[in-house]
């Protein structure tokens, strides 16, 4: 038996020594999870069903469901091209056939599940085995040989239903979005320690390993290993629908103008300096520029603000923070025409004390006084917005493209920085998107609940006689319409290339999008920022619809 | 001349002189089956199998109707004409036509298991055939019928023991009757919409020893509805005859159902991968045991299908019908659709 096989066995004997009860210890309690947790239309039913799982299940189990919830993922010891290779082998499938099957179901990891040959026996004599023990061996198998990884794979799916491999190969491919927002996970926990939900929204955030973290140290009651580097959870505010002065008095109301960036938090502890993004990613390293806070800031600080590039205190657009998001090597030149800033606007942790719990006019107070005096053009102080009346602010808010802003950020003056998202202290009033009518040439089948119906459409404006494509948007049309127009594309798709249809350019949107860059990229010659299906067009004709022209001017206008 | 043409008004056998399943008012129509894509109104005369003749009357009102049975042989200008069961719905058929020694048989709608009510599928020997692809990819292989009913049963007791009363949409036409056999066997308190009920007394009063069904009408009581189970058709789904039952729950039957994001689509609290349809197997199955040198692959994934049995050896191509909208979601007004949400306006 080879070392590898060795190491398997003892992971194996290891958890059947293990006593655990059986129904929801294997992978097939935590299939169910997901199963309630994708299906359920009922909050109420899937906090239950977290809360019974969380109540039954291994502590190590727990570890890497909390983790997976929270975006984390296992290591990959396969890629999907593996996995697909060995499921048609094992199905006896053309891998075309594959194609067509993925591009319907419109997820690889239940494509996969789907396509597997039955378990033969329904009685299985192998329970699957607990969570952790995939995932820790996923981890054994990394460096291996890929017959190995081959044995294991197949192995597993033998023992499993299709729902076990759907979850099995999830696993593998990677993010659990499946309808549980980090909120309801972390509600769930709390039902079951004495931890304050706030608490625990706080110790499941930042750099921890799941693979070496215990239950016990992850929720303890007072954690013995302190991470320096773990950020607060974000205090998210609600889109302010209705006019402000509904808000009522304006002395209440500290406004600033928000920033098209990426909403980060800014640590300083222990004499090193983390910089996080609101979706926990961590950014330090991303950002030369970042390096050399470390010596400015007084150590046990927390910043909260936008990472964003800038010039002499002027934001950059948001395309441009773009071409510095991935890139490895940055040269001279993009230190020089986009250096990343950071907008400071609130101040969490002050000389090692959390300082979320005093009012909003305090923090900013003592924000001032720390960053005003620095030298340094990375970290700027975010400005309040000096108004009297709410019609003042109108009139200001029409300039926000100007100031590189998208609206205003509206917060009450005696707000604690609370949890996540909570109406009543926060709110952001975005300014009106830029709109353009177009007609969809391109339609592909969506994923997710939109699978096997043609939800991801190619956008053209005119160009004289042509149609240019300029966009594609996925989102804001109902379901209803999608159907409608799903059924419009089956009727009238004229050419098939892999799983895109060209459609008879005949239905008219109204795309609405935040901003506008150039590109050499795109065909048009144009970029758009968060561009989505504002309406159907149904009054419009195709001959109608805006020029490749009108896209320039708007480029001329918005885009420097 | 081939025996089957393929026109704008449907299936059309010159020779023959009549349509098979036609889409448009013709002189003589042959009906596979009672499925509103299938059986439509206009034509001048039509024939089906004894058990759809019911079906027909109630769907199209009356019309010349002439019946036969499985196996029994009528000739048409020269061409053999016989039925043979499809194991759709009550009554579906396959058509198979036989002239000069060549035989072509259209399948309609099929599947091979037998769900107790609509007959054994026949493997018919032909020369060519014509075969549908709702579900012609690989992802669709159904359970067994016993353990799709099982998993309705337990889903059902489940609910009423927490007091919840269990809406199931299906197709009111073949699947709402393998649902009513299946509830029956765990519960009495089996209510209807009126779609379904009235398929259910034409089926009765033609002979079907089907259990007992209540009709939902206005009378009908919250008390008498709490913990019971409703059948409806899938157009009812989140109709505001559907919003006034007690505290409910909805179950889908639906082929598309073996798809997770369908289900999360139709924002149903359950999803049962039951359909009248063949999945891919049984495709397979019923395409390979005709013999065929040629199949015709209508609604659905034809060109899929059709691919594959190409690669498999057997010459197939794609055929544009108007057919296949009785699996459909329920959210389009489709042929079979428009129908239940009229049906469904009377009750209202």
């Amino acid at each position: 038996m080879s070392d590898f096989a060795n190491d398997i066995e003892k992971l194996v004997v290891e958890d059947n020594e293990r006593d655990h009860p059986s129904s929801s210890t294997g992978l097939g309690g935590f299939a169910d999870l997901v199963r309630v947790l994708g299906t359920s239309t009922k909050t109420t039913d899937k906090l239950e069903a977290l809360v019974q799982y969380f109540s039954e299940a291994d502590d190590r189990d727990k570890v890497w469901v909390i983790a997976l919830f929270s975006g984390r993922k296992p290591k990959r010891a396969v890629n999907t091209t593996q996995l697909i290779t060995w499921c048609v082998e094992v199905a006896g499938l053309p891998g075309w056939l594959f194609g067509e099957s993925y591009h319907t179901v419109g997820d690889l990891a239940e494509t996969i599940s789907l396509l597997l040959p039955e378990t033969v026996t329904t009685n299985r004599s192998v329970e699957t085995k607990p969570l952790h023990f995939y995932i820790d061996t996923f981890r054994h198998i990394e460096k291996q040989d890929e017959t190995i990884k081959k044995e294991f794979i197949l192995d597993s799916w033998k023992q499993m239903n299709q729902n076990e491999r759907f979850v099995f190969n999830k696993l593998i491919t990677g993010a659990f979005r499946i309808g549980v927002s980090q909120k309801m996970m972390v509600n769930s926990l709390a039902k079951f320690t004495s931890l304050e939900a706030s608490v625990i929204a706080h110790r499941i955030s930042g750099n921890w390993d799941p693979s070496t973290t215990t239950f016990a140290e992850l929720l303890n009651e007072s954690p013995t290993i302190t991470d320096y580097s773990k950020p607060y959870p974000f205090y998210l505010a609600y889109a302010l629908d209705e006019d402000p002065e509904t808000l009522g008095d304006t002395a209440e109301w500290q406004v600033e103008w928000k920033w098209d960036g990426i909403r980060g938090q800014m640590i300083k502890r222990n004499n090193a300096l983390f910089v996080w993004s609101r979706g926990e990613e961590l950014m330090t390293d991303k950002f030369p520029e970042y390096h050399s806070l470390k010596d400015v800031l007084p150590d046990g600080t927390v910043l909260d603000g936008e990472i964003i590039p800038s010039i002499d205190k002027k934001p950059l657009p948001f395309a441009l923070l773009q071409t510095r998001i991935g890139r490895k090597n940055v040269t001279k030149k993009n230190l020089q025409e986009t250096p990343i800033t950071f907008f400071a606007y609130d101040l969490l942790e002050y000389n090692h004390e959390d300082w979320r719990n005093r009012p909003l006019t305090e923090r900013r107070k003592q924000l001032e006084i720390l960053i005003e005096p620095l030298t340094t053009p990375t970290i700027i102080l975010s400005p309040v917005v000096e108004f009297n009346k709410w019609d003042e602010l109108t009139a200001l808010r029409k300039t926000s493209r100007e100031m590189g802003a998208e609206g205003f950020m509206i917060k009450r003056k005696s707000s604690i920085y609370q949890v996540g998202r909570k109406t009543g202290d926060w709110w952001k009033w975005k300014i009106e998107p830029l709109v353009i009518d177009c007609v969809m040439i391109y339609a592909e089948k969506g994923s997710g609940r939109r699978s096997n119906l043609y939800t991801a459409y190619t956008f053209a404006v005119r160009d004289g006689e042509k149609l240019v494509p300029f966009t594609r948007a996925y989102s804001g049309l109902t379901d209803k319409e999608f159907t409608e127009v799903d059924s419009f594309v089956k009727r009238n798709a004229i050419e098939k290339f892999g799983p895109v249809r060209t459609v008879k350019p005949e239905l008219v949107f109204e795309i609405a999008f935040e901003g506008i860059a150039a590109s050499n990229r795109h065909k048009s010659g144009v970029a758009l920022r968060f561009p989505r299906i504002n309406r159907w067009r149904k009054d419009k004709k195709a001959d109608e619809i805006n020029t490749l022209e009108d896209l320039k001017k708007m480029l001329e206008v918005y885009g420097k | 001349m081939p025996l089957i043409e393929f026109s704008d008004k449907g299936l059309c056998c010159p020779q023959g002189q009549f349509y098979i399943d036609p889409w448009k008012p013709v002189d003589k129509a042959l009906i596979t089956h009672g499925h509103s894509d299938h059986a439509r109104w206009g034509s001048q005369s039509y024939l089906c199998h004894s058990f759809t003749k019911p079906i027909l009357q109630l769907r199209l009102g009356d019309n010349p109707y002439q019946t036969v049975e499985w196996g029994e042989t009528i000739f048409m200008n020269g061409v053999k004409i016989s039925f043979h069961p499809a194991g759709h719905v009550i009554g579906s058929s396959q058509i198979r036509l036989e002239y000069n020694g060549e035989v072509w048989v259209v399948s309609g709608d099929y599947k091979v298991v037998n769900d107790g009510l609509s007959g054994q599928f026949e493997a018919v020997r032909c020369n060519t055939f014509i075969t549908e692809s709702t579900f012609g990819l690989p992802i669709y292989k159904w359970k067994s019928p016993e353990q799709i009913n099982k998993d309705i049963q337990s889903w059902i007791q489940q609910n009423t023991a927490d007091k919840k009363t269990s809406v199931i949409t299906a197709y009111s036409l073949g699947k709402a009757q393998r649902v009513i056999q299946a509830i029956a066997e765990v519960t009495e308190k089996i209510y209807v919409h009126g779609a379904i009920y009235n398929v259910h007394e034409a089926l009765l009063k033609a002979g079907w020893k089907l259990p007992t069904v209540h009709r939902v009408t206005y009378e009908t009581t919250k008390e008498e509805l709490a913990g019971s189970v409703v059948v409806a058709p899938p157009s009812a789904d989140g109709s505001s005859w559907m919003k006034r039952f007690p505290n409910y729950v909805v179950g889908v039957c639906s082929g598309w159902m073996q798809v997770r994001g369908n289900a999360r689509r139709r924002n149903v609290d359950a999803g049962f991968a039951m359909s009248d349809h063949a999945d891919w197997p049984g495709l397979l199955q019923a395409v390979k045991a005709t013999g065929a040198e040629k199949v015709f692959v209508t609604h659905g994934f034809q060109a899929t299908f059709s691919r594959y049995l190409n690669e498999l050896g057997i010459e197939a191509g794609e055929v544009k019908t108007e057919y296949g909208n009785d699996e459909e979601e329920g959210l389009t007004p489709s042929a079979a659709g428009i129908e239940d949400v009229e049906k469904l306006a009377e009750d209202e």
